[in-house]
């Protein structure tokens, strides 16, 4: 019987967790697996004394956490990602991901207490996008170029897509709901890493961006502004 | 002017093909199906007779319907035969010169003003209907995957289409249980011009080994509470079907995201073209029609 129990520690606000949660209410001073909520940091050697460390992450790898002394398989550093669509609440997925350094009990030991708090956990590479953001945002791009080129209405591409695809809520519905602006800082986080046009950010993103930067500015926009 | 539907008929007994003869039948009429190949006659007749039982058996139709629709089947190996149809529902491969070549073998079987429906993912109706002889009497009618359970068709005209033929088309569509859409003659429509890159792009992520199929569907299920995965839609969509309409998406797209990827051409080769070879991403017991 693997040890199943975890503490959390917090380094800011996270996205995988913004409010209270059963995964929260479950965590014990000492567990066997570390959880570091919030924006992950640079690299140190955290508590190796535990089975797994798991860092979350936003869009950047877990590469940019790992040591690069450390030889392959040696370390207990785990990536994981809620996903999560802009301002909607996070959904029940755990992308799990296994660096270069990732030790597989630790990864074991990460997914076997996430699928314990009941969240339905995939496992992938330490790829920018992981699975999801990776394959839905050039999908999300597609359906907001469609928008602007008129193929067809927002609720009609949404209803071809649940009547022959099974895609429940649509596409556009839910991005449009959840604010484009986040969806502007994915797809260009992504466009950076594989400078592949169904990466780069569409226009109503754009400006979904332009608008909440002029009514507040966010710190990745200073820094754009500054030259950075 | 009302429509008198007495036949129809379809043309191509494949995996959408059997699907469509399902829909037609079931709705009260005489039903033709048609190949050149006499295996996939077979195969056909073996599905749909098994997709019906399926139906009584979990009581989502009743045994008389269902030996009411199996009698009003008939499965032809001579073109001639469709000479009765009043409308005639294509579905062979995806290719245009062998599409034209049917249309236009059926505009010199079929009477003048039989209505040709084709199930095209990705050609252009107005092509199609330019090499079928008659391009007034041709609209798209792409019907989804497992045509027999999906009721959501994308209709779009030609730009030879007529009025008439276009209404005629849409009633049809009514008259036999499904819900048309109207969508434009553009490459995919709507539902490939979002499948066909997409299902390339998970293909390239299995092969670059970022995850494997059963992550990737259960990551994009619970992400965003799809239906189905993608490597399981896949599988029921044939991965010798994704190659075709890759493919021929690339020749008029020319988007490198539905350049077909290695691995789908090696599976192919291999002869694993997903639920109808019982192997694709998945392993799969039998080949019987998906639902009931
Ligand atoms: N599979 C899908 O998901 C899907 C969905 C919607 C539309 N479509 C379209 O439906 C069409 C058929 O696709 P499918 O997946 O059923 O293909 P399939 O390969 O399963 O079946 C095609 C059938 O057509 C027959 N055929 C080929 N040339 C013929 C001819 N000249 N005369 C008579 N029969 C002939 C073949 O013997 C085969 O049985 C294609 O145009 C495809 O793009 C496919």
């Amino acid at each position: 019987m693997p040890d199943l129990s975890y503490s959390i520690a917090r380094t800011g606000e996270s996205r995988a967790f913004p409010g209270t949660h059963a995964f929260i209410d479950g965590a014990t001073a000492e567990g066997a697996v570390l959880v570091l909520l919030g924006p992950a940091m640079a690299p140190r050697c955290v508590a190796p004394e535990r089975t797994a460390v798991l860092v979350e992450l936003s869009t950047e790898c877990l590469a940019a956490y790992e040591r690069e002394e450390d030889p392959p398989a040696s370390s207990n550093l785990v990536g994981f990602a809620r996903w999560r669509l802009g301002a909607n609440p996070p959904s029940d997925l755990i992308e799990l991901v296994a660096g270069r350094t990732t030790r597989p009990n630790a990864l074991d030991a990460a997914q076997a207490v996430f699928e314990a708090a009941g969240f339905t956990v995939s496992r992938c590479a330490d790829r920018a996008g992981r699975i999801v953001d990776r394959l839905l945002r050039p999908q999300f791009n597609l359906a907001l170029t469609a928008l602007d080129d008129g193929l067809a209405t927002a609720e009609d591409m949404d209803l071809c897509l649940k009547l022959g695809l099974g895609y429940r809520q649509g596409l556009l519905a839910p991005l449009l709901g959840s604010g484009l602006a986040d969806h502007y800082d994915v797809t260009r986080a992504l466009f950076e890493v594989y400078g592949q046009a169904q990466y780069a950010p569409p226009r109503l993103a754009v400006v979904a961006r332009q608008k909440a930067d002029k009514a507040e500015p966010s710190h990745a926009s200073l820094l754009r502004e500054a030259g950075e | 002017m009302a429509w008198e539907w007495n036949a129809a008929a379809v043309a191509g007994a494949g995996t959408m093909g059997a699907g469509i003869a399902i829909t037609i039948a079931r709705s009260g009429l005489n039903t033709l199906v048609f190949d050149e190949s006499p295996d996939a006659l077979d195969r056909a007749k073996r599905q749909v007779e098994a997709f019906f039982e399926g139906s009584v058996r979990k009581g989502k139709l009743d045994a008389a319907a269902a030996a009411a629709a199996t009698a009003r089947l008939s499965y032809v190996k001579d073109v001639s035969a469709l000479a009765e149809a009043d409308v005639v529902v294509e579905a062979i491969y995806e290719e245009l010169a062998a599409k034209q070549r049917l249309l236009s073998t059926l505009n010199a079987v079929c009477r003048d003003d039989t209505l040709f429906l084709t199930n095209t993912s990705t050609l252009s109706i107005t092509e199609l209907a330019a090499g079928s002889g008659r391009p007034d009497r041709v609209v798209g009618a792409h019907y989804c995957l497992p045509a027999q359970l999906m009721r959501l068709v994308e209709m779009s005209k030609a730009i030879q289409t007529s009025a008439a033929s276009w209404d005629q088309a849409w009633a049809f569509q009514r008259a036999t249980g499904q819900h048309p859409v109207e969508t434009k003659d553009r490459p995919g429509f709507v539902l490939n011009f979002f499948c066909v890159p997409y299902h390339n792009d998970v293909i390239r992520m299995v092969e670059a080994g970022v995850a494997e199929p059963a992550d990737i569907d259960k990551a994009v299920k619970a992400a965003m509470g799809f239906a189905m995965g993608p490597c399981e839609l896949i599988d029921l969509i044939g991965l010798d079907t994704q190659l075709r309409a890759s493919e021929a998406f690339f020749s008029v797209t020319n988007n490198p995201r539905t350049f077909p990827p290695p691995l789908l051409r090696r599976m192919v080769a291999a002869g694993q073209l997903g639920r109808k070879t019982r192997r694709g991403f998945f392993d799969y017991g039998s080949d019987a029609l998906f639902g009931a």
